[in-house]
Formats: structure tokens, C-alpha cells, sequence
């Protein structure tokens, strides 16, 4: 993983460990690495990695069991809510993408289920 | 009186060679379980203050306090110290160097220096001057972390290694790291070394001009640290 934007450390670990429960390689109801682990894996300072931790329980997205660990949250509307953000962050900025290049919303209606079309031939 | 929360408390720091001062003024706390970042250019002061806060150099005047102490015997037993080159003789065997260290260090941990010495690859029967330049730099971290010091102090621990070595050190670094105790990393290498910190301060002849959080300072600044550094001393 790299950090190489310029947001806090602490937001670019909890964006990955984000990602990683939307694509299920972190399953629902799964236990987090420990804190520790993940500082040894990121070389990140552990207390930056608790603070992500700790963001992402704020976000009701995972949960502490005292002296087990940190696990995934079992509420899938939860995880499919996320899903659902980060899928609406990446259509609004390609929207924005296609309209600086003149493309209107039929345009780009258009365009979308010919690639879909294409896709279900291959 | 001095606050308890830090391991180390700095006022008005002064160290002058002959006409020159190396340190000018400086102010500096460190507070305990957090690993500070010292960044700075070469000629900046970092290694003058350093040596300072492990006892090896004296100040010319202002207030220097480590756990309620000033540098000296009582401070040496809690401080690990990694000077920025290496400190062991070439004819010693690292066999030796273990032997050195637990002789002079009521702290030293023989079962933790196993544990890094395999961790790094590294063989007792191995001689000194048969070592790389990295090898060499992962037995002294070895050493020093092998202590139960209350205060790490890490004079470029990365400077001139391969990047296998350095993430070895780095690994090592984090793994040795426990809250109660602190550390504190000088570097120029900032892009390799500043998601270590806590706290970073940026030091520039003999003054500390900048110092926080560092994920504070990312969100103030919208930038890393390494472009912050960038920014102060480009």
C-alpha cells in the first residue's frame, strides 16, 4: 500500500481497510488483523493504525470484543450501504468527467449500455 | 515543575564550539509512548542534540531533563542510544558485541537479541569487519533495542542501507516499539521514515521551527510530511 496523497495516514489506512470489506476479502463478521500486525504490514506507526481502528468502529463498520480483537460488522445493510457510497463517489466523478468533455446525460446513458452489451458478448 | 506526562523537557538549549553555536535556543518535550521524528538537513543540529540527550556531549547552558533527571549516569541506564555510524570494533565477533553490551547494561535482554538476531539474519560466530554496511547497521539496532531502555534515540537509523535492509529496520522498529516506552528517530530519509511518527519537528540551525502532531500537520497542511520538509528546507 502506498501513501502517497495528501490525506492523513489514519484516513488512507481506514479507506483500504474500507475497500477490503466491500470486496469481502475482510468478510463480514471476520476478525481485523491486529493493530499491531497491520503497523508490521503498512510499516505504520501502531498508534496511527488504532486510530483508524477506531474511526472505522465510530462508523459502526467494525466492532471490539475486550481481549479478542477487532471484527467486521455482521449488519450487511451496513456493508452494503458503504458499497454503495464508494459506488456513487466513483459515478459522480466520472459524471463529471464525461460532462467537461461535452458528453450530455442521455450521451452517457447511451455509451454505458453499449459497453455493457459488449461486455455480455465477450 | 516539570510535567510528568514527558520523558524528555528542553528549554532554551545552547551548544556552542568555539564562536559557533550548534544549538540555539532550542525548546523541545517529549511525551512517554510516542516515537518523535527529528528532521533537518545536515549541519541542522540534530546529531549535537542527540548526543547531548544520550550524555555524550555537554550543553553550553539551557535545561536539558530526562525522566526527571539531568544527563548523566542516572539518564544513561534509561536511554538506547544508535549512534549514526557504526560503534563496535572490527576484530569483535558479534558474539563479542552481545558479551560488551550485557556487561555494560543492567537492561540488556539476551532473549530479545536472539529473537532480532534471527530476525535480521544475522550469526553470532559472524566477525565485524566481515559485515556489510546494512548488516553492520541491523547489528546495532539489534543491540540497542535488545535494552528495556525507557528512551530509544535514533541517530539515522536507515542512512545508506538497501531498501531489503531498511524495511527490516523498519519492521524491527515497530515491532520493538511498546507504550511505555519513547523513541526518537532523527532522518532526512522523511518520505521512508514519516508514517513512524507521532510527532515530527523540524529542526534548522539550532532551533526547532516547526514541530506536531504529524497527522495533524498532514490535515492542516494538505500534504505529507515529506513535502512539508520539502517545502521548509528545499
Amino acid at each position: 500500500m502506498n501513501f502517497d496523497n495528501n490525506l492523513p495516514i489514519y484516513v488512507q489506512i481506514g479507506d483500504y481497510l474500507k475497500k477490503q470489506i466491500i470486496s469481502g476479502k475482510l468478510k463480514e463478521g471476520g476478525k481485523l488483523p491486529s493493530v499491531r500486525d497491520t503497523a508490521k504490514e503498512l510499516k505504520v506507526n501502531p498508534n496511527t493504525v488504532q486510530r483508524s481502528y477506531q474511526e472505522l468502529e465510530r462508523e459502526s463498520l467494525v466492532f471490539t470484543q475486550r481481549g479478542m480483537g477487532t471484527f467486521v460488522t455482521e449488519d450487511k445493510d451496513i456493508i452494503k450501504n458503504l458499497k454503495k457510497g464508494y459506488g456513487n463517489d466513483i459515478i459522480k466523478k466520472f459524471m463529471e468527467d464525461m460532462k467537461t468533455l461535452g458528453f450530455n446525460s442521455s450521451d452517457i446513458i447511451e455509451l454505458i449500455n453499449d459497453m455493457v452489451k459488449e461486455e455480455k458478448d465477450v | 515543575m516539570y510535567n510528568t506526562d514527558n520523558i524528555v523537557e528542553i528549554k532554551n538549549l545552547t551548544k556552542r564550539y568555539g564562536n559557533k553555536s550548534a544549538l540555539n535556543g532550542l525548546n523541545l518535550s517529549i511525551q512517554k509512548g510516542q516515537i518523535v521524528g527529528i528532521l533537518g538537513p545536515n549541519g541542522s543540529g540534530k546529531t549535537t542534540l542527540i548526543k547531548i540527550l544520550a550524555g555524550i556531549l555537554r550543553k553550553t547552558s539551557g535545561e536539558v531533563i530526562i525522566d526527571s533527571h539531568n544527563p548523566g549516569i542516572d539518564t544513561k541506564a534509561i536511554v538506547s542510544y544508535l549512534p549514526d555510524r557504526n560503534f563496535l570494533y572490527e576484530w569483535m565477533k558479534i558474539q563479542d558485541a552481545l558479551d560488551m553490551f550485557k556487561d555494560f547494561y543492567d537492561d540488556f535482554d539476551e532473549g530479545k537479541a536472539d529473537e532480532l538476531l534471527k530476525f535480521m539474519k544475522l550469526e553470532k560466530d559472524m566477525r565485524i569487519d566481515g559485515l556489510s554496511k546494512g548488516m553492520k547497521e541491523k547489528l546495532n539496532l539489534t543491540l540497542v533495542l535488545s535494552r528495556k531502555a525507557k528512551l530509544y534515540i535514533l541517530d539515522e537509523p536507515i542512512a545508506g542501507v538497501d531498501p531489503v535492509a531498511r524495511d527490516q529496520i523498519l519492521d524491527a522498529i515497530i515491532n520493538n516499539y511498546e507504550e511505555n516506552s519513547s523513541m526518537l528517530i532523527t532522518t532526512h530519509l522523511v518520505r521512508d521514515m514519516e508514517k513512524m511518527f507521532d510527532e515530527v519537528a523540524f529542526i534548522s540551525e539550532g532551533q526547532i521551527i516547526l514541530e506536531g502532531n504529524a497527522e495533524g500537520l498532514r490535515e492542516e497542511k494538505s500534504m505529507q510530511i515529506d513535502d512539508l520538509y520539502k517545502e521548509i528546507f528545499g
